[in-house]
């Protein structure tokens, strides 16, 4: 039983710089159809070993429930529908959970000591009657959600044998439902279920394509503030931030090297968008496109040998992937569909995430570059901006929805889609950051 | 070969050719200026129904010339009351039908020569946004070759690219899709 038997320390503080005007911001992830959930889950209030309010008492069970049957792998058991509240190891009645068809159960406790909050949460396979883990972790009372979304991390890499991302974040662009003049343009850092939202840049201009640097601590983005294209990279932390490109024409489509030291962009300042790799350090920059159709959308490849990128140089927009040196051609990648764009490689390297236009409609696709084979993942007509979560497992992106543009979820299979409802008016551009550090 | 010199050539071959071609006609201009405010209302129902004979750039310079002594910008009759040109779907080619808006700008620009602005270029909402971002620069772009081929002064114009960022119609249709695929001649 030791061997999983493990105790956490975390001081888990939020950096108080960046989270000091959260506003009242929502995204509310909402299942839709197509979810195949495949294990059942209770997951018991914790007992709180203070006079906190029930408010405080129920926050940690109802993030593990929401991260857990979020994700689409777990169906979460009503609380109505429980026969014991246990808070300890000893209190566990399997038969109580078997008898409703439970797979798993959480239990936990909450001790507060001064600032800090002891939180204990215990795991059981409910089918095997046994423990299978064990956490206890110290958080201030402000580091509440993060504490829950660690643990529903640790019960999911438990369950399923792979990273979670509930203590990720993404970055997303959001404007006013009024579409004509007066629109308000904002970059919104949040985690990853919306809560603990942050305008990091407002503008009455466009705010476009935010990338995060590979260390998780920077955003790069399009402006228009100045009233022409302009890229920026933003400090998290400080939200000190500083213009990075502003030539002759565009400026856009930051992507970040996966050492973080260079950004492949677009610009315009040679007479049409060509990429260009711009060197942060000494704000070099050194030309790697030279043709006369439109080439942008750059993204390294996981070992930044190569860069992938969109072009018109044949019929259309099509996928190109050329060494990141510039010593070489470019070679078109993609063949199938009218219209092949954005394209960003999984972790492995292995797939390309993009979308793809056919018929009219623009969806989110991925392609297997060694079997040439497509999937796709959406099945919307306007379905833009895919970017995959640090474990690779989930895709977010853009789609429209009721006249309304709105952040979608949906697993590399295609199987588990998941919209993400908000009261921020159009949501668009969404970005999962690299995991945690 | 650049874009630029490409439209350049095609320009001098339109040119070539314009002997034998229909002139502009003020029936065609009222056409135009109907199209356009049309277009503000939202209620532009495709330039494909409008049968603007196919115009030649540089022709009736003279009698635009004429036209604008007379006329003000604000006059509706006047092309330079047209600020805004249509493109097709992934097009930046500007279409036959536009080609006299560009032209009357263009002489105003010539014969007032501190006069400056800025050409916009926007697209509609399908494909991806940094796509779009080039496309309509693009659009921007073609509109600026022209003008100076037809003697406007680079330092008069400045092309800022919005893409799909700032649509000038609602709606995911066709009818929307065709009013936000434009070149906006913004006078400052």
């Amino acid at each position: 039983m030791n061997s999983f038997k493990q105790i956490v320390s975390l001081l888990l503080v939020l950096n108080s710089v960046l989270y000091a005007n959260t506003l009242r911001a929502e995204l509310i992830i909402d299942i839709t159809e197509g979810i195949q959930s495949t294990h059942k889950i209770a997951v018991v209030p914790f007992a709180m070993h203070t006079s906190a309010s029930d408010k405080e008492q129920e926050v940690i069970s109802q993030i593990i429930s929401s991260d857990l049957g979020g994700s689409g792998d777990f169906s979460i058991l009503a609380k109505e529908e429980m026969l014991s509240a246990p808070t300890q190891a000893g209190q566990v009645k399997y038969r109580h959970w078997a008898v409703t068809g439970q797979d798993y159960l959480v239990i936990g406790s909450i001790l507060k000591q001064d600032k800090l909050y002891k939180i204990k949460m215990s795991l059981f396979d409910v089918v095997k009657k046994q423990q299978i883990n064990d956490l206890l972790i110290n958080v201030e009372s402000r580091s509440l959600r993060k504490a829950g979304h660690y643990l529903s991390d640790a019960i999911y890499k438990t369950i399923m044998g792979i990273e979670g991302v509930f203590s990720s974040r993404i970055a997303y662009v959001t404007t006013s439902e009024s579409v004509k003049k007066k629109k308000q343009f904002s970059l919104f850092v949040s985690d990853y279920d919306g809560h603990n939202a942050v305008a990091i840049t407002k503008s009455n201009e466009p705010l476009m394509s935010p990338a995060w640097s590979p260390n998780g601590l920077h955003i790069a983005y399009v402006s228009f503030e100045n009233k022409v294209s302009e890229i920026f990279v933003q400090t998290l932390s400080t939200g000190a931030r500083r213009s990075v490109a502003k030539f002759k024409g565009v400026n856009g489509s930051p992507a970040w090297s996966p050492d973080g030291k260079k950004l492949a962009i677009t610009l315009s300042k040679s007479g049409n968008s060509d990429i260009f790799i711009l060197t942060l350090a000494n704000g070099s920059i050194k030309q790697l496109t030279r043709s006369w159709a439109i080439d942008t959308e750059a993204s390294w490849s996981p070992d930044g040998n190569s860069i992938l990128f969109t072009s018109n140089r044949g019929k259309g927009a099509q996928l190109y992937i050329m060494p990141s040196n510039g010593k070489g051609m470019a070679e078109r990648l993609t063949f199938e569909g009218d219209y092949n764009a954005r394209g960003s490689f999984s972790k492995d390297g292995k797939q390309v995430l993009m979308v793809q236009g056919k018929k009219g409609s623009y969806r989110i696709a991925v392609l297997d570059i060694e079997k040439q084979q497509t999937t796709i993942l959406s099945a919307g007509k306007a379905d833009e901006s895919p970017s995959f979560s640090s474990n690779g497992q989930v895709v977010i992106y853009a789609r429209r929805k009721a006249g309304k543009e709105i952040l979608s979820l949906v697993s590399v299979d295609g199987l588990k889609k998941q919209d993400i409802k908000s009261n921020l008016g159009f949501v668009r551009e969404p970005a999962w950051a690299p995991k945690a550090k | 070969m650049t874009i630029k010199n490409k439209s350049l050539m095609a320009l001098i071959l339109i040119l070539a050719l314009s002997a034998c071609s229909d002139k502009v006609t003020k029936q065609n201009l009222s056409e135009q200026a109907a199209l356009n405010s049309g277009a503000e209302n939202n209620a532009y129902n495709g330039g494909d129904d409008l049968s603007v004979e196919t115009v030649a750039i540089g022709q009736g310079m003279d009698q635009l010339t004429e036209l604008m002594q007379s006329d003000t910008f604000s006059n509706p009759n006047s092309p330079l009351s047209k600020r805004i040109i249509y493109f097709e779907y992934d097009s930046s080619n500007v279409k036959a039908e536009f080609v006299p808006v560009v032209e009357a700008h263009a002489v105003y620009l010539v014969n007032n020569p501190n006069q400056t602005i800025a050409l916009e270029g926007h697209s509609d909402e399908r494909g991806t946004r940094e796509y779009n971002i080039a496309l309509a620069e693009q659009r921007a772009k073609s509109v600026f070759n022209m003008l100076q081929v037809l003697g406007v002064m680079s330092h008069q114009v400045d092309i800022v690219s919005y893409g799909e960022e700032k649509p000038d119609a609602i709606g995911f249709d066709e009818q929307a899709f065709q009013l936000n695929r434009r070149v906006e001649v913004v006078y400052k």
